[in-house]
């Protein structure tokens, strides 16, 4: 294997494993708040780019107008997802409400294919975004590149927000006890839409620089990627943003490595996360960063 | 209480087996189409559906009867595949069936088919397990293993001494034509080595940097990557933006506009083998077929889909065989597709061999370029 080979896989491993690392944030963070994995995040996601597609094709929209119009639209959706899929059921059993996220993943898959058919649309071509840069005999795309910096900087927003705001104050005190945080003031309904809002704008961004790599938008283009960030949140302690993110960089490298080092193998990369999942489970079911939680009686 | 309620439920979901029995509609011919309108193959299945529809509207009756299309998603998934087919025969009781886009559902449906007697006509799918040791399925296009040929010869044709194959793990076609495609390769170039690499991917994949660029430190001439239309442009972008200039190429799946559209200026000069070119009607029903079909997608789509004119096809072989049955018992219908002489269909004049499997030995070579699919070359295989 020659160093250029293996620079090259380097590069693929992180550009896809912050782009795992970004999305599993959002649901790390639902989960901190709700305790309530969001499954239908991922399709938040799939809807983030067509929302894109919509608004630079057919709408003409400049790429710059069109993000904010796709982060807007993105967490729109997000919010209602949330007050007419989850609100109703906050008082129920835990596994209703993991039903009924279930369900909204499944209600947006096939909206979308009503609406947009199955066949794939083409994410709009962003020229900053997509134009290939040779780095030592490394080809990589600007998207690739900016990918990493823009979650560390998302992730540090997410920290800073979380840890040194009033409403991230309120955040963190849901989520360590949602009664007597409600009992103190906290108005609970609007921090759990702040959440939503949160995690749906990073599903949005994640959205553009995947658009940017991947450009096939097409109605389950958000299944694999919401199993993926998922995984990467247990992986790093799901509740912990830090967590997350280290665990879809891990992730990432792990899947590409395993390409790298056992070509014969890569119909089976797939499979490497659900084992690293397993494991994970097996080994240290609160992951890597996670806090050992006892229930209160 | 409860048990005299139970009892009379039971009673009448019994009964009303009878009465769905006796229920006959005699004024309509029903004949379904199985078909992936949603998942990965959603694109391809639909194209290939309004084929068949727009049959059904040139030819909609048959011995005296209106035919009825009842139209059925397998959703690209094996799973869902036999119960939409069980749905077909058990539920709607249609005489016939047409479908389906991809190999792998129709593999999957395959056993129902042979055992509830109902014939099916594949019409786009190639893999030879889809009509083996099946009497009752049969297809209007042709196979894999030529198909696979078709290519090897091209690429070698063009000079190539090298080929890495990319396919989709699980999925009996992508798998298939690859593996086909290998043999062929290693025989006519007489070199084991001569493929360089075989890499798998899985369903819904969207990141192809990985096998790529082991693919592009191996420097094959070219790259065969039968997929289907929603990771085949994935694959070919990816691939350029790595830098790889060897000639990328797939199978039949690929001609969709949708390739075209993701991939950009990266799909300029992939070459892809296909079962019709329009602009080379090989029969007066072609002629027809091409002027009339035209109009009807006008603003839609640029060109006539290769499936949706095989699934034009698939329609009138079924509807002429069940006129010359004379009747829908489904023995009968098989007798007659069986007996199918120089039927002249938009895709040329079809017989079938005692598999069940259109006699072909044409396949239309089509590349890209400014946007369009472009005619090379028409091969004939012997």
């Amino acid at each position: 294997m020659t160093i250029e080979l293996f620079m090259q896989q380097l590069a693929n491993g992180i550009s896809i494993g912050s782009l795992y690392a970004l999305l599993g944030i959002g649901y790390t963070m639902v989960y901190g708040i709700l305790r309530l994995i969001n499954f239908a995040h991922g399709d938040i996601f799939m809807m983030a780019s067509y929302f894109m597609v919509f608004s630079v094709i057919n709408f003409n929209l400049p790429w710059y107008a069109a993000t904010v119009v796709v982060i807007i639209a993105s967490v729109a959706l997000g919010v209602l997802l949330e007050k007419t899929a989850y609100r109703p059921l906050r008082n129920a059993p835990r596994m209703s409400i993991m039903i009924s996220a279930i369900g909204a993943s499944f209600l947006l898959e096939n909206l979308a294919t009503y609406l947009f058919t199955g066949v794939p649309k083409g994410f709009p071509d962003i020229k900053i975004l997509t134009r290939a840069v040779n780095l030592w005999g490394v080809s990589l795309s600007v998207a690739t590149i900016i990918t990493p910096f823009t979650t560390l900087i998302l992730l540090y927003v997410v920290l800073f927000i979380t840890n040194k705001t009033k409403i991230g104050m309120a955040m963190r005190a849901v989520s360590k006890d949602f009664e007597t945080a409600k009992l103190m003031g906290i108005n609970i309904n609007k921090v759990i839409s702040t959440t939503f809002i949160i995690g749906s704008s990073l599903a949005a961004i994640g959205a553009m620089l995947w658009g940017s790599k991947y450009p096939s938008v097409y109605p389950l283009m958000g299944v694999m990627p919401g199993l993926k960030c998922f995984i990467a949140a247990v992986l790093g302690g799901i509740g912990n943003t830090t967590g997350a993110v280290l665990g879809g960089f891990i992730l990432g490298m792990a899947e590409i490595m395993l390409v790298t080092f056992l070509p014969s193998l890569t119909g089976y990369r797939d499979a490497i996360a659900f084992i690293i999942l397993i494991v994970i489970l097996l080994v240290k079911p609160t992951g890597l960063l996670g806090e050992k939680v006892t229930d209160k009686v | 209480m409860k048990r005299v309620l139970s009892l009379s439920i039971c009673l009448l979901m019994v009964l009303s087996l009878f009465t769905a029995c006796t229920k006959k509609e005699d004024d309509v011919i029903k004949i379904g189409v199985f078909e992936p309108l949603t998942g990965e193959n959603g694109g391809g299945g639909q194209q290939e559906l309004e084929g068949i529809k727009y049959a059904n509207k040139m030819y909609p009756e048959v011995l005296g009867k209106k035919i009825e299309l009842v139209i059925v998603d397998n959703k690209s998934d094996k799973g869902e595949a036999t119960t939409a087919v069980t749905r077909l025969i058990e539920q709607e009781k249609v005489v016939a069936i047409i479908g389906s886009y991809g190999s792998g559902v129709s593999i999957a449906a395959g056993d129902i088919i042979k055992n509830a007697k109902i014939p099916a006509m594949g019409a786009s799918c190639t893999n030879p397990m889809v009509t083996q040791s099946n009497e009752f399925y049969f297809r209007a296009c042709f196979l894999d293993p030529f198909q696979g040929r078709v290519m090897a010869n091209y690429a070698i044709g063009q000079g190539a001494k090298t080929a890495a194959v990319i396919m989709q793990n699980g999925d009996d076609y992508s798998v298939g034509l690859g593996n086909f495609f290998i043999e062929a390769f290693k025989e006519l170039t007489g070199s084991e080595a001569s493929i360089v690499d075989v890499s798998e991917f899985q369903v819904n994949e969207s990141d192809f940097n990985g096998i790529l660029t082991n693919i592009k430190a191996k420097n094959p001439d070219v790259i065969f990557a039968p997929s289907s239309a929603t990771a085949a442009p994935l694959i070919i972008k990816q691939a350029r933006a790595l830098g790889i200039k060897s000639l990328i190429m797939g199978g039949d799946t690929w001609e969709n506009p949708a390739v075209i559209e993701v991939a950009g200026v990266d799909a300029e000069g992939i070459v892809l083998s296909t079962f019709f070119d329009e602009n080379d009607p090989a029969t007066e029903e072609a002629k027809v077929f091409v002027e009339g079909y035209k109009k009807e997608l006008a603003g839609k789509e640029p060109i006539i889909p290769a499936v949706a004119a095989l699934g034009y096809d698939a329609y009138l072989l079924v509807r002429d065989a069940i006129e010359r049955a004379g009747s829908t018992d489904g023995v009968a219908i098989r007798d007659a597709l069986n007996a199918t002489k120089d039927f002249e269909g938009v895709t040329g004049v079809i017989n079938f061999t005692s598999e069940g499997d259109a006699d072909k030995n044409i396949a239309v070579i089509k590349t890209v370029e400014e946007g369009q699919f472009v005619y090379i070359d028409t091969v004939e295989v012997k």
